[in-house]
């Protein structure tokens, strides 16, 4: 019996290592974990994009459940999913944030002009700092934080209505339901 | 041959071409030797975000610059290597380490080849060890013996 068991271990062994390779095909190799799940929004000092004179803090987004958007006019898939954006902000429960990444001003301001700005405001983040505290490392990303102040999710890559569905809609629901609860 | 060795001379200078191309000139004036041994080697243990397969000194993508100035200003700043090494993994999670730290979910990646070669050691001394099946005695009876003889003087 065992002599027979271990004539076939071979092709066991080769069985399952397909299956382990073959599994690993459709998986994501870009898809990483943020190391910020869970952890409070970076302290920031930061200007708005509309006004120079205006200073911004993580404090004005707490109590909320807020969507901060990471942009760029240089980043051409945050062109594609600004329509999206702009459908998002109509949700009146959650709060829509703009953190212009890395970008100039004039131009920034003029893209929201033209394209329509769903943000409550932008933050401008011009050395890309506040980027670089929230482990950004290319645009669009959408991070998820709570009526506490915790993100709860990041999301590199564009936004769409599928997109929307899958990774945000029931996390959404959750913090609804949660901020309901009193948690 | 001779169109052989152009080819090889073409390859090779076509590789050093895109090797010029592929490393990021930085310039960075560092305190003092050390300081630079250490931001060289931090490059090199630290992986880009975006492009995956290169570490930080290797990589022309934005995100990489921006890091290894982060690095060169921690530097700058005094910070211990591992002060520096807490800060990437605090922001860009494990992933950003070319040499993972050793935890539960390591632990098969840091002790998965000794383990496979201690196994294969055992499989090997079992094999050999082990006895070889005992060879079944066969003794002639005496009437095949006799048949045997006479076959043998038969000519």
């Amino acid at each position: 019996m065992m002599g027979q068991l271990i004539r076939f271990l071979p092709l066991l062994l080769v069985i399952a290592l397909g299956v382990v390779l073959y599994r690993g095909l459709s998986l994501n190799p870009q898809a990483m974990p943020s190391a910020l799940v869970g952890k409070a929004m970076p302290d920031f000092a930061l200007k708005t994009l509309s006004n120079s004179d205006k200073v911004v803090t993580q404090a004005d987004l707490l109590g909320d459940i807020v969507l901060v958007n990471v942009w760029a006019t240089w980043c051409p898939t945050c062109k594609y999913e600004h329509p999206y954006l702009v459908d998002v902000a109509k949700d009146p429960q959650v709060k829509l944030y703009g953190l212009n990444y890395k970008d100039e001003r004039i131009a920034a301001q003029q893209w929201l002009q033209d394209y329509e700005d769903p943000y409550v405001f932008s933050i401008f983040d011009e050395e890309g700092s506040l980027g670089l505290d929230l482990g950004v490392y290319g645009a669009p990303e959408t991070f998820v934080i709570d009526h506490h102040g915790i993100i709860r999710k990041r999301f590199a890559g564009a936004i769409d209505t599928k997109v929307w569905r899958r990774e945000f809609a029931p996390l959404i629901a959750q913090l609804i339901e949660e901020k309901k609860q009193g948690k | 041959m001779r169109i052989f060795s152009l080819v090889i001379l073409l390859l090779t200078l076509a590789f050093s071409v895109n090797q010029a191309q592929a490393s990021p000139v930085d310039t960075y004036e560092f305190r003092d030797e050390v300081t630079k041994i250490r931001f060289q080697a931090l490059t090199k243990e630290l992986r880009c975000p975006k492009c995956q397969n290169q570490n930080l000194a290797g990589s022309n993508s934005p995100i990489a610059a921006d890091l290894r100035k982060e690095l060169y200003e921690l530097l700058q700043q005094g910070k211990a290597d591992s002060e520096i090494v807490n800060f990437m993994v605090e922001r860009y999670g494990e992933f950003v380490l070319y040499r993972p730290r050793v935890s539960a979910l390591t632990y098969i990646l840091w002790f998965g080849p000794a383990l496979l070669i201690l196994l294969g050691i055992i499989v090997v001394i079992v094999v050999v060890r082990r006895k070889p099946v005992a060879k079944e005695v066969l003794v002639l009876t005496a009437e095949q013996e006799d048949k045997l003889k006479n076959l043998l003087n038969d000519k």
